[in-house]
């Protein structure tokens, strides 16, 4: 389970002053639930997210994630919360297995079980064939692939999805939006944040649309879609937001 | 603090920095081949130059003499000079290297000679410029010979003993042991390398593990595992440290190796009986030199973690750790300055207090007190360093800076 409630974020620049990447962002995602968040870019998605895996802190508000407070618990948060985004980039160093062992006893993983694990979604994810080559030597879709064996090898309730297909090909996108479904199936709680308004039509069960860092309208696609008078979900965005836009 | 997680974070860190081409060249190639090379090639040319300076008959020019023929005649027999035909811009001549050095004979230099009459003899030489100093010495040399042979002469001419103007002699007598005298010499040396060594050796790391991390975006993958900021931070520094640690034991095994290399194969006959190559220091001096160097190493590993840790690329870590080897050269050369002595308010100094003690230890002088003190400040300095990096490692305003 995520709780966000008045959620916000704030960030000092010299020249422009005070800017609110976020600001009072409130919204719950159950498990077995898939949340969108949907926005343009700088809409604060990302800094929402990196909020809610503790990488940066609130400004204001607060959020539990897992039933973890994310101020006061943040590494309980983030050993519940698998994070995936194409800003979490691999070392190139490593090879496969290392590099999802690496993470595995950062989580704390007891070595058989690691091992157990790691076989696993070799297996499932069909990497056997490259685990033992260096991560700067995998094809994009192969360096993704490691990336989702590191958001799962501590198998986390939550998982969070920034953009996981900004700049991926058709073939790469489409293996990441199939693992998100599985994510779904297997009962976890999923929160996924992109500006591909086809990705949220095929995969969200609750959206919540983002624009100038509040979310401007929340719902499912047929309510959003009644809300606004509007069939297609790029038509759908732009009235929510322009009429939200107005009084904010 | 969790011992585990810093453990993990550090074999990580060790693995990735050993398959890193760049961390093997500037931690072990570069002390281990480049320098003995460099240090065994160097040092043979410089003798090989310097023995061949020394076999070369400078050309030098006599300016004047005419009416002086005896000593005209004496300097043209002369095996260690090359007379060559004057010139008025004799000065010229010797800033461009046609001829060594020049000497003005005052008229009627031999008849002054035979009077008795004082007279005074300038060599012209240029400063700085080795084989022109040689030339000037060997001018001087001919004279000093001319005059002791005037001396005997005058005396021999008044029936008087040649010991008349020698009435006593006097020695000086070494009473330092070839520990000590070693120790002054390798003392002041040995601690200007490692320090330098040390800092060297956490640059490439420190630059690496914190403006790399961030420059190759795997700092957000690492800041999603569940492990604390600050030990994050101590796994990444202690491989840090352990670079530095072992860049400059790899150098000191390397010049040790290199040193004695030289003394057995290159250097011959009496040269092996110097000072400087009777070298022996003590398992104890060692030992103390080693304490004192690691709070040292502590505070360059975390003060360049915390720096490159700011940048936002390896480049701009580059251009902000490189001026830092100035700040740490300047103290550090202050223990090779011949006259500095330790004292309490220079034990507070970092660098150039471990530079001070360390040439101490090595001539066998343990001041405990100094000791103790610049322990126990250089101990502050490091914590303070790792407590800033371990700050900076925590502000979202250095790890996601825009």
């Amino acid at each position: 389970m995520i709780e966000a409630r008045q959620l916000a974020k704030a960030f000092r620049d010299r020249k422009r002053g005070e800017i609110r990447a976020v600001d009072a962002v409130s919204f719950r995602c159950a498990p077995g639930q898939i949340y969108g968040l949907l926005g343009v870019n700088g809409a604060g998605k990302t800094t929402c997210l990196r909020m809610l895996a503790t990488i940066l802190q609130p400004t204001g508000g607060s959020a539990t994630v897992a039933g973890h407070d994310i101020a006061s618990a943040p590494e309980k948060v983030r050993a519940n919360v698998g994070f995936l985004s194409t800003a979490t980039a691999l070392y190139g160093r490593l090879t496969a297995k290392e590099m999802v062992q690496y993470f595995g006893r950062l989580h704390g993983l007891p070595e058989d079980v690691l091992a157990r694990r790691l076989d696993e979604i070799f297996a499932s994810l069909d990497m056997n064939e490259f685990r033992d080559r260096r991560c700067d030597k995998l094809s994009t879709g192969m360096k993704q692939k490691v990336s989702i064996a590191r958001t799962l090898i501590h198998d986390p309730p939550v998982m969070i999805f920034d953009e996981p297909t900004l700049g991926l090909d058709v073939l790469t996108a489409r293996t990441i939006v199939e693992f998100i479904r599985q994510c779904r199936e297997r009962g976890k709680t999923v929160i996924f944040s992109t500006h591909v308004m086809s990705e949220v039509e095929r995969l969200c069960d609750v959206i919540g649309l983002i624009h100038g860092g509040r979310l401007r309208a929340e719902g499912t696609l047929p309510q959003l879609r009644e809300r606004s008078g509007a069939q297609h979900l790029e038509d759908v965005f732009i009235k929510l937001v322009e009429n939200t836009g107005q009084q904010p | 603090m969790n011992w585990r997680s810093i453990s993990v974070v550090y074999r990580k860190e060790l693995i990735d920095s050993l398959r890193d081409r760049r961390t093997i060249i500037s931690m072990i190639v570069i002390p281990v081949l480049v320098m003995p090379l460099l240090s065994i090639g160097m040092g043979g040319a410089a003798v090989k130059l310097a023995t061949k300076a020394a076999k070369e008959i400078p050309e030098v020019m006599v300016l004047g003499g005419e009416d002086s023929p005896k000593l005209m005649v004496a300097l043209k027999k002369s095996d260690a000079l090359k007379i060559v035909p004057p010139r008025a811009d004799f000065t010229n001549q010797i800033a461009d290297k046609v001829v060594r050095a020049a000497v003005k004979i005052p008229a009627g230099f031999d008849r002054a000679v035979e009077r008795g009459e004082r007279t005074a003899v300038p060599i012209y030489y240029y400063e700085g410029e080795m084989k022109s100093q040689m030339g000037a010495e060997r001018l001087e040399q001919f004279f000093r010979t001319l005059r002791d042979t005037t001396v005997r002469e005058r005396l021999q001419a008044r029936s008087l003993p040649a010991d008349l103007i020698r009435p006593f002699d006097f020695s000086r007598q070494n009473v330092a042991p070839p520990q000590k005298v070693s120790g002054n010499l390798i003392g002041a040396l040995i601690p200007y390398f490692v320090i330098l060594l040390c800092l060297t050796g956490a640059m490439y790391p420190a630059m690496d593990l914190a403006a790399g991390e961030k420059e190759r975006g795997t700092i957000e993958t690492l800041l999603c595992s569940p492990v604390a900021r600050s030990d994050l931070v101590l796994g990444k520094f202690l491989l840090v440290f352990t670079a530095s640690i072992a860049t400059a034991v790899f150098s000191l095994c390397s010049m040790g190796a290199t040193f004695a290399f030289a003394k057995s194969f290159l250097i011959s006959g009496a040269a092996k009986q110097s000072a400087i190559l009777s070298l022996s220091i003590s398992a104890k001096s060692l030992f103390a030199f080693f304490v004192m160097m690691l709070p040292l190493a502590v505070l360059f590993s975390a003060a360049q973690f915390a720096i490159a840790l700011f940048a936002k690329s390896f480049r701009e870590a580059q251009s902000y750790l490189g001026p830092l080897m100035m700040v740490v050269i300047l103290p550090a050369v202050g223990g090779l300055m011949p006259g500095v002595e330790l004292n309490a308010g220079l034990a507070l100094i970092p660098v150039l207090n471990t530079s001070l003690v360390s040439k101490e230890i090595f001539t066998g002088t343990f001041h405990w007190g100094y000791l103790a003190l610049i322990f126990s400040s250089s101990c502050v300095y490091a914590a303070l360093a790792l407590a800033a990096a371990v700050a900076m490692f925590k502000r979202e305003s250095v790890l996601f800076r825009a």
